[in-house]
């Protein structure tokens, strides 16, 4: 009887085996860009930036030439790469403590060159890495190690919504927010990461995906929990969809 | 070759384009300005890019990326923005990364005041950032000394894989003076560790890191560096002297400090007292031995510093008890004039 394969490694993502805990939507967000990046044809030139958090060993797992950033700065790292290898495909990828908290001002900044770079941010609501303390997109009312009676509004301030405020600065070309909770999730997010890699092949500019991310061990749910509350409570205060293309 | 009147900053950038640097990242700060503005215009001419970045830490993390792509890299700042930069020199550190980095000194602490001043020797020379690394530190004397300094510099970080800092001070970087900036072809060193791209599978895929989670693993990468430092100490220490031959005093100075006295000694306005001067160059590595050596059958030794007595402590460390060791030192911005210098001469000639 012979064998047909169906479903297989991406060359993209080396042969180790990740560290994401059971549940986490990280693995699959990784799975999503190497393959978008192969069926490009563009593996040979891509550079990567992993950041500090969970997926901080992200430089392990895609089978490409990558740097590893300090907290908050991939998009400053990337710049840098882009700016000597212009035909290179430089993504980073960022958590939402590194993107929307201490890395503010250098992802604003990197939109406002419109650096001609792929972005992909996992907004998971927490910080997973350091044992989920609350993050800046850290929900009213969600329990974290920092907010134990959940997120307080008068003193911790309101979620920020960052893909909005990305689309309000001139430089930047697509963005977009998505989730990989089922199949067709799934797919919508395989189309956006895969769009904004090919706008920057084509020398479009800035631009940013928004992957909302379950973190069940940092939410304290298990996987299918977590995802049910991804779809409700998160979608909720994050909408889906497109939130800018061209500029 | 041809003599130019130049300005210490914007000289400082010309020598960084002639040893073929063709990127520059920072942020305005008084009283190194004048070099970001001068690569803003020069660079884009030989083909080169300039950002003003977003903040000292958007310039430094922006050298990271470029160093980690193969190319020379620059970036330059004051006190404060030097500060800032700190998280990103160590990273530089840890992951074998070449960069030149200038801090045109200005007097601290906090916001301090944009008048020169040399109170970043301890941040420079003893880390500045977190963990164990060190970076080649050097002092230029005047201008010309600083587009040799920064030449040198982008040499020995490309050999090395490190991080170098021109410690300038305000008047170095606003002094004006004649150079000669010559073309200088850079050292032939192998960089594929560089990210650029893995076509070329003959290459370990390249990944520019400073993580290492294992500990003995990590300890392993922390003895490889202090390995490389050892080696750095044993051949890269630059130093001058002046008016060594049967003085008296030592005078021990860097900087634009070290020039002052260097027309104290000229003017010879110090009868009967034997002066002479022992200018560190690198300041890390620190001329230890060479010092030691210099003071030895000297009544005294008298550092001077724009500073609270910064490199005292190296001095110290370096002389032993060997020869008494003395401090002045002036702060806030003032610069330490001949007369005052003689007058500590004087003062210290009188006890011996
Ligand atoms: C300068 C600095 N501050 C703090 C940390 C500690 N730290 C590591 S990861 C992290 C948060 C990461 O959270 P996020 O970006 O949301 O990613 P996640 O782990 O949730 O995927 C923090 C605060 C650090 N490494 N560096
Ligand atoms: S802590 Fe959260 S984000 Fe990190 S690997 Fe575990 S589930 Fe994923």
């Amino acid at each position: 009887m012979s064998e047909t394969l169906v479903f297989k490694r991406p060359d993209m993502l080396r042969n180790v085996g990740f560290h994401y805990c059971p549940g986490c939507t990280h693995g699959i967000i990784h799975r999503l860009i190497a393959e978008c990046i192969e069926e490009l044809g563009l593996s040979d030139k891509t550079i990567g930036v992993a950041p500090v958090g969970c997926s901080v060993l992200a430089y392990d797992y895609f089978n490409c030439d990558m740097q590893e950033a300090a907290h908050g700065r991939a998009p400053a790292v990337a710049t840098g790469i882009k700016r000597v290898h212009e035909d290179a495909c430089v993504f980073t990828y960022q958590g939402d403590g590194d993107l929307a908290s201490i890395g503010t001002a250098e992802i604003i900044h990197a939109a406002a060159r419109s650096e001609n770079i792929s972005v992909f941010f996992v907004n998971n609501a927490i910080y997973g890495m350091t044992g989920g303390q609350m993050a800046p997109t850290t929900l009213v009312g969600q329990k974290a190690t920092t907010s134990p009676h959940g997120r307080n509004q008068k003193y911790a301030g309101m979620p920020i919504r960052m893909s909005e405020v990305m689309a309000a600065i001139e430089g930047a070309y697509y963005i977009e927010r998505v989730m990989v909770v089922d199949v067709k999730s799934i797919n919508n997010a395989k189309k956006a990461i895969k769009k904004s890699l090919q706008y920057q092949m084509e020398g479009k500019g800035f631009s940013m995906v928004e992957i909302l991310s379950t973190c069940p061990t940092g939410w304290g749910m298990t996987p299918l929990d977590a995802v049910e509350w991804l779809k409700k409570d998160m979608v909720d205060y994050y909408p889906l969809g497109l939130i800018k293309e061209g500029n | 070759m041809e003599k130019r009147f130049m300005k210490g900053n914007e000289a400082i950038a010309e020598a960084a384009v002639m040893a073929g640097c063709r990127y520059f990242y920072g942020y305005p700060i008084t009283p190194q300005n004048e070099i970001p503005e001068y690569f803003s215009w020069r660079l884009p001419e030989v083909g080169g890019i300039f950002i003003q970045a977003e903040s000292e830490i958007g310039a430094i993390n922006m050298c990271y990326g470029t160093s980690g792509s193969g190319a020379r890299v620059m970036t330059s700042s004051s006190g404060p923005g030097l500060s800032l930069k700190a998280e990103g020199i160590s990273y530089m550190a840890g992951a074998n990364l070449p960069v030149v980095i200038v801090n045109i000194m200005r007097a601290g602490p906090g916001l301090g005041s944009i008048q020169p001043s040399q109170s970043d020797y301890l941040q420079a020379t003893k880390g500045g950032g977190h963990g164990d690394y060190n970076c080649l530190v050097y002092a230029p004397t005047g201008v010309q000394s600083a587009v040799d300094l920064v030449q040198l510099a982008f040499d020995k970080a490309d050999e090395y894989r490190m991080p170098a800092i021109i410690l300038g001070d305000g008047v170095i970087g606003q002094m004006m003076e004649p150079v000669v900036i010559q073309e200088k072809k850079p050292i032939k060193v192998d960089k594929s560790w560089a990210t650029v791209g893995w076509k070329d599978k003959n290459r370990p895929r390249a990944v520019i890191n400073s993580l290492s989670l294992v500990p003995s693993e990590l300890e392993e990468w922390n003895l490889n560096l202090q390995a490389k430092y050892k080696k750095i100490k044993e051949s890269e220490v630059l130093y001058e002297t002046y008016n060594m031959e049967d003085s008296d005093i030592l005078v021990v100075a860097y900087g634009s400090t070290s020039r002052t006295i260097r027309s104290a000694i000229d003017e010879n306005e110090l009868k009967g007292h034997k002066i002479g001067l022992f200018t560190p160059i690198s300041l890390w590595p620190y001329p230890e031995k060479e010092l030691k050596e210099a003071t030895k059958g000297k009544k005294c030794v008298l550092v001077v510093e724009m500073s609270a007595g910064q490199m005292l402590q190296d001095v110290k460390l370096a002389v032993g008890d060997t020869a008494p060791v003395h401090f002045y030192g002036r702060m806030g911005g003032i610069i330490p004039t001949a007369e005052e210098i003689f007058a500590q001469i004087l003062k210290l000639g009188e006890v011996l």
